[in-house]
Order: structure tokens, then C-alpha cells, then sequence
């Protein structure tokens, strides 16, 4: 026992000095939460539009002006013709084009009904489709004022909405589930594996091997830094969301701790897998990369909802762990459930969990067995 | 300049022989387009609706078919009560609830005003933003036909129609927005990682010791390292934009010369960094961190996933020095608007400018240590 831990004590020596490595592991999550927290919004605020006015009247001048207004907008172009609206597009500077057509006034209040085009940019699908949702909304509300100054006795249904788990719709509650889960992959999948194929490579395992240490307490040594990194990220992360965004864990922060605590195993389990079946540090990398990394990224969904996504992606996505654990970590942390709720998707992180312990102490066995025979 | 030729072949030779490296650059760019392409997407296609109907009556029903007849809407559940509704917000079963109350058809027949009570999981903002929108509209459109053929109100109320139109991509596909942007992570990729592991595999088995007693200047040997590089890039962007083309049938509008104008001005830039990470790195395992870190700065503040218009002003001013920025709008409006040399010269000139200045810059890290 002694031995072993003098062991440990060698493995965290060596992850403290490369001070270089630590940085970026500290500082990467750092920077994402920032950059998801403040710069990548999904929605949409000043964008440059465009008007062709043919009315030239009250109406329309009113309505250019709610444009004008609203926070969304900021009206870069008057164009003359419709002949301009192509070379305003190629510039990029606007986003849409509001067009009213000749009469648009006159029409509006002698006929009750007019009709005004938008042209919107579609190279920027979302963009288009918010900005003409923006501009339908600021017209239907000038029109519903027009109809309620007809009908005001009559019956007007009024929706309400209550906006439940993130009422102010900030973008961030999407995201910290999603870095936490990046994070954790990366540090305990992608780092032990490398760790331990670089012993490989370097010939060193060989030495380690021979040494009194039994094989599982080497593994158990080499993984139990990572383990430990693993969860002072989380523990970081947490506290980053809460004092930057005031996003606090709204459900049990032992369960939460807990999860994690099963998904980094679940992280070091693929490592040791990955490390067994390669011998070569880049290809750990390549692998992890493509296996782990990529799959958190796009398969959890974490930016992209997986429901949005062609149906292949989702059932290739139900034998990834990461979808799991977004989905656990947005519960727990975001809306505040507990295990009854989730108690699903931890049976099969638990279960993955097991098969790749299973399969990588399998996969070292034959390994070892041609190593002292 | 002889010189500078073997070293170039002896560069082309070691990347013919890693089967690895020659694998992956065949294998990178046609995986990515056919993976990445399709599954990025913010298109909200279907919310799972819960209705909770308290009033059961002729016109609530009319209502619900209503939503359920718009292909947007599916409704996921008929819970008995409010609790019940909301539990399946906890549990993800629904994505939007809605709730009828007990004096719904009274108020249509004007009692008192009809309500309705929506509740949204606004975990993922804009899914709860559109569906909550198209819910609105689904009960004016109702809440119109219901007035008019009451004979409460004129058949003709007055109101503007929207009819809203989509140049350069009709049908708001989004693999049309997404591909020229996964180009432009491609030849980030390949230039970045691969020229950078290249060059710190040298310092690592220490080969560069060798390199640095020959008679090989240093501009010859930076030059073959960064030369073979630039050349993969631009093949791989080639590759990557015939796969898009076959599989997802992309249309060019540009000139594809000034496409690769800028994509070549670009990988300069990146080629640069490449060479400044590695100056910075003695493993490449370290370099494939530094590397990472910045690439991914890079990617997600250039406006990849989300217009950059949007972003706060400090995000913005940091794009000025941000290649994938200018690339990546550059890429958009070339491949999808046919905007041409003029719409994009200060962009293109912003471009050259930072390829310039981080190449020399870079040349003049790697002097200092050698």
C-alpha cells in the first residue's frame, strides 16, 4: 500500500509539472463558458435591414418606424428600386428587405388588407427566418390595433406563456451542461489514454511492469490523477456558472457530484480501452478525437437538438454515453430533478460503464500475458 | 533554391509513406462534409405539444385539432391536470404545454375574454421562442375564423399580410449555410494540426538538431515544412467541395478563382500559427492542446453557428484579428450570394494583412530559438 501510493504521488508529480498542459486544462473550460456565456447568442439584436418604400404615405412611414424602434433592427438602406436589392445583399450588411407596395396606405384603409414582401437573406437560414419572425410580429402587432379599433366588444383570446427552467431565455443554460460534459471527456478519456500509451511507447510500461507493483494498482495510479482533475473541473465549472451567470444547481449538488463522479469512471474505463488497443500516442489521439470528442460535441445536444437532426443521427447518438449525461446534467442541474427522473439514464451509463471496465481489464490481461511469459 | 526542392521532396516523400497521415488526408475532408454537414442545424422542425383540456368542449377540440393539423405541432399527451402537465416539462416528455381553462368556450361566446395558459421548456431558448410563436399564430388564425364565422366581426377586418421570400436559398436549407463553414474548419484543421504536429515531431525525436547544422537556411527549411501543407490544403478544399457538390448539390454563384484566392491568403495565415504554436510547444501532445485551445476561440467566435452581428461589441472587435471570421463570410457570400471582388476587397485586403503578420511574426519566434 505504501508502494502504491508512492506510486500515486510520482503520477500527480508528473501532471503538476507540466505546467503548460494544466493551463490549457484549466483555462479551456474557462474560456468556453465565457465565449458560449457571452459572445455565441442565438439571438438576434441590430440587424442591418433594408427598405423599399414605393408608398411614400402615412403608413408606411409609421410602420418603418416601429421598424426603426425595436431593438432588433437598424435600418442601413433607403433603397430606390427593387433593382438595388441585389447588390445590398452581395455587400452583406443587410439582413432583409421590407418592400410596400404603391397604395400600401390606401389600400390598408379602403379595402382592410394590404401586403408587404419581405425579402430576407437565406445564405444565413436562422438569421432569416428571426428576422422576418421579428418584422411579421411588428407588423401583426400594428394590424391587431387597426382590428381592435373595429372590434373592440369581441372576444380576443389571449395566450399566456410561462417560460419554465430558464425564464429570461439565456442561451447559457444550453451550454454549461454541455462543456461540462466536453470537459470531462477530454480530460479523462483523452488524457489517460495518452498517459498511458505514452508508457508504451516510450518503453517505460515495461519497466513498471517488472516492478513489485501489482498491473491493476499501476492502472489504478496512472488514472487516479485524472480522476481527481476531473472533478476539480466540474467543481470549477459549477462554481464559474454561478458566479458568472448566476446559474446556481437547482436539484441535489451530492447527485450531480455523484453523476459526474459515474461518467468520469465511464471516461477513464474508454481510456484505458483506447490505451490497450493502441500503441502509438497519435493514434490515441485520432481516436479519442473521432470517438469521444466529436460525439460530445455534436451528438449530445448540447447546441444542436438531436430531434432537428436526421433520424439516423439520433439512434447512432443512443449508443454514445454523451447524450446520457446532457441530459442528466440538464435535469439535475437546470430543472431541478432528482433521481426518479433520471434514474433511466444512469442505469445505462452505469451499464456502459461496466462493459468497458469489463472489457478493458479483459483486453489487459492478454496483454500482460504476453508481456511476462 | 536546389536545396529548397530536396527538402520539399523529402517532405512529399514522408507524407506519401505515414499511411496514417496519407489516409487522413484523403479521409478528413470526405468525413467531415458527410458527417458535420447534415447534423448541424438549428431548424426546429416538430415540438412535442401536451394539451390539458379543463373546458371539453366543441370549440376547445376545435382548437386542439387546430394545432394538431399544423406540422409543427404534435400533441405528445392529454394529462388530466396541471401537476400531471407539468411533470412531463420535468421529465422532457413535452416540450410545451398547453393548457385550456374551464371557461374557455365561455369566453369565446364573450362572457368574459377567453384565456389560454401555455407553459414552455425554455431550456433551449429558441426551440420555447418559435414554438411559442407559432402557437400565437396558430390561435389568432382560430381566433379569427371563429369571430368571422360567428358573424361577430366583418369578414374583412383589417390587417397586412407578410408574404416573406428567401433569395440565395429559397428553402432556407441549411446545409446551404453550413458547408461553406465546414470548409472553412476543414482547412483550418488540416493546416493547423497537421503542419504544427509536423513540425514539433522534428523537436520531439529531435531531428531538428540535425537539420540545424546543415547548410539549409532557415527560410529553406521553414518553407519546406509550410509549402507541402498550403499544397494539401487547397487539395483538400478542392475534395471537400466536390463531395458537398455530389452529395448535398450546393450551388456556386461565384467565381471559384476568388474562392480559392482567399482560401489560399488564408491558410498563409494559419500556416503562420501553426508555426508560432510550435515554437511554443516541445511535445506534440502539448501542441495539440495549445492548438486546440485556440482553434476552438477561433471557430466559435467567427460566427459559425450564430450571425457575429449579434455578438457584444468586445466579441466583435476581437474578430477583426480573427482569420476564421473573415474567411468564413467571405466563404458564404462567394459560395451562396455570387458576391464578387469588390463586395468582399476589404475583407479580402483585412485578410491579407493578418496572413502577412503572422507569418513574419512567426518566422521571427522561430528564428530566435533555433
Amino acid at each position: 500500500m505504501k508502494r502504491f501510493m508512492a506510486f500515486v504521488r510520482k503520477e500527480f508529480l508528473h501532471i503538476f509539472r507540466d505546467y503548460r498542459t494544466l493551463i490549457i486544462l484549466f483555462g479551456l473550460p474557462a474560456m468556453q463558458i465565457l465565449i458560449f456565456g457571452y459572445a455565441v447568442r442565438t439571438d438576434l439584436t441590430n440587424a442591418g435591414i433594408a427598405v423599399l418604400d414605393n408608398a411614400h404615405d402615412e403608413v408606411s412611414a409609421e410602420i418603418i418606424g416601429k421598424l426603426e424602434a425595436s431593438e432588433f433592427f437598424e435600418i442601413k438602406f433607403h433603397l430606390a428600386s427593387y433593382d438595388a436589392i441585389d447588390a445590398a445583399f452581395k455587400q452583406g450588411k443587410i439582413k432583409e428587405v421590407v418592400i410596400f407596395p404603391e397604395n400600401f396606405g390606401a389600400s390598408l384603409t379602403r379595402e382592410g388588407n394590404a401586403t408587404v414582401s419581405i425579402i430576407a437573406d437565406g445564405s444565413e437560414p436562422n438569421t432569416a427566418s428571426l428576422v422576418t419572425g421579428y418584422t411579421t410580429a411588428i407588423l401583426n402587432d400594428y394590424s391587431s390595433t387597426l382590428t381592435r379599433q373595429v372590434t373592440s366588444a369581441l372576444p380576443v383570446i389571449n395566450p399566456e406563456v410561462k417560460m419554465y427552467f430558464n425564464p429570461n431565455l439565456e442561451s447559457h443554460f444550453m451550454f454549461v451542461p454541455g462543456v461540462i460534459t466536453l470537459i470531462l471527456i477530454l480530460v479523462s478519456a483523452l488524457m489517460t489514454s495518452v498517459t498511458i500509451v505514452r508508457e508504451k511507447e516510450f518503453g517505460t510500461m515495461e519497466v513498471l511492469l517488472v516492478s513489485p507493483l501489482k498491473p491493476w494498482q499501476i492502472i489504478i495510479g496512472k488514472v487516479a490523477p485524472y480522476f481527481f482533475l476531473s472533478l476539480v473541473n466540474v467543481i470549477v465549472i459549477l462554481l464559474m456558472a454561478w458566479f458568472v451567470f448566476g446559474l446556481p444547481v437547482r436539484g441535489s449538488v451530492a447527485l450531480l457530484i455523484a453523476e459526474c463522479m459515474l461518467y468520469i469512471l465511464l471516461g477513464l474505463a474508454i481510456g484505458i480501452l483506447v490505451s490497450s488497443s493502441v500503441d502509438k500516442m497519435e493514434n490515441a489521439i485520432f481516436i479519442s478525437f473521432l470517438t469521444l470528442m466529436l460525439p460530445s460535441l455534436l451528438l449530445s445536444g448540447f447546441i444542436f437538438p438531436i430531434e432537428n437532426m436526421p433520424k439516423i443521427y439520433d439512434y447512432v447518438s443512443m449508443i454514445l454515453p454523451p447524450r446520457w449525461f446532457v441530459e442528466i446534467i440538464r435535469t439535475v442541474m437546470i430543472k431541478g430533478g432528482g433521481l426518479a427522473v433520471i434514474w433511466k439514464e444512469t442505469l445505462i451509463l452505469a451499464l456502459m460503464t461496466l462493459f468497458f471496465i469489463a472489457l478493458s481489464a479483459k483486453k489487459f490481461k492478454v496483454r500482460l500475458g504476453e508481456g511476462t511469459k | 533554391m536546389r536545396k529548397l526542392l530536396f527538402l520539399l521532396k523529402k517532405e512529399f516523400r514522408q507524407i506519401r509513406r505515414n499511411p496514417f497521415m496519407a489516409r487522413a488526408i484523403i479521409m478528413v475532408p470526405i468525413i467531415q462534409m458527410l458527417i458535420l454537414v447534415p447534423a448541424i442545424t438549428f431548424e426546429v422542425k416538430r415540438v412535442d405539444l401536451a394539451v390539458t383540456d379543463n373546458d371539453r368542449s366543441p370549440a376547445s377540440r376545435e382548437l386542439m385539432a387546430k394545432l394538431s393539423g399544423s406540422s409543427f405541432f404534435r400533441i405528445s399527451a392529454t394529462p388530466g391536470n396541471y401537476n400531471k402537465a407539468e411533470a412531463l416539462l420535468f421529465s422532457g416528455e413535452a416540450d410545451m404545454v398547453l393548457i385550456i381553462p374551464d371557461d374557455f368556450s365561455e369566453g369565446l361566446a364573450g362572457v368574459n375574454a377567453p384565456r389560454l395558459q401555455v407553459l414552455a421548456d425554455a431550456v433551449n431558448p429558441t426551440t420555447a421562442q418559435l414554438g411559442w410563436s407559432y402557437l400565437t399564430s396558430v390561435v389568432r388564425d382560430y381566433n379569427r375564423e371563429v369571430m368571422i364565422s360567428r358573424g361577430t366581426a366583418p369578414a374583412a377586418l383589417p390587417g397586412i399580410a407578410v408574404s416573406p421570400r428567401f433569395w440565395y436559398n429559397p428553402t432556407l436549407n441549411y446545409k446551404h449555410y453550413m458547408l461553406p463553414g465546414v470548409l472553412v474548419i476543414l482547412i483550418t484543421a488540416i493546416g493547423l494540426l497537421m503542419a504544427g504536429l509536423n513540425l514539433v515531431k522534428e523537436k520531439e525525436t529531435g531531428t531538428i538538431e540535425q537539420i540545424n547544422v546543415t547548410p539549409v537556411k532557415k527560410w529553406e527549411l521553414i518553407a519546406s515544412k509550410v509549402i507541402p501543407f498550403f499544397i494539401i490544403g487547397l487539395v483538400d478544399l478542392a475534395l471537400g467541395l466536390t463531395v458537398g457538390w455530389i452529395a448535398f448539390d450546393i450551388p456556386f454563384e461565384g467565381s471559384l478563382l476568388l474562392f480559392f484566392a482567399c482560401a489560399a491568403i488564408f491558410l498563409v495565415g494559419v500556416l503562420g500559427l501553426a508555426l508560432f504554436f510550435s515554437t511554443m510547444a516541445s511535445t506534440q501532445q502539448q501542441f495539440l492542446f495549445i492548438a486546440f485551445f485556440f482553434v476552438m476561440i477561433f471557430i466559435l467566435m467567427s460566427g459559425i453557428f450564430t450571425p457575429s452581428e449579434s455578438m457584444p461589441r468586445w466579441a466583435q472587435q476581437f474578430n477583426y484579428v480573427n482569420p476564421v471570421a473573415y474567411l468564413m463570410r467571405i466563404n458564404r457570400m462567394v459560395m451562396l450570394k455570387g458576391s464578387g471582388f469588390y463586395d468582399i476587397a476589404r475583407d479580402m485586403a483585412a485578410l491579407s494583412v493578418l496572413a502577412v503578420t503572422f507569418i513574419t511574426f512567426a518566422i521571427m519566434a522561430y528564428r530566435k530559438r533555433a
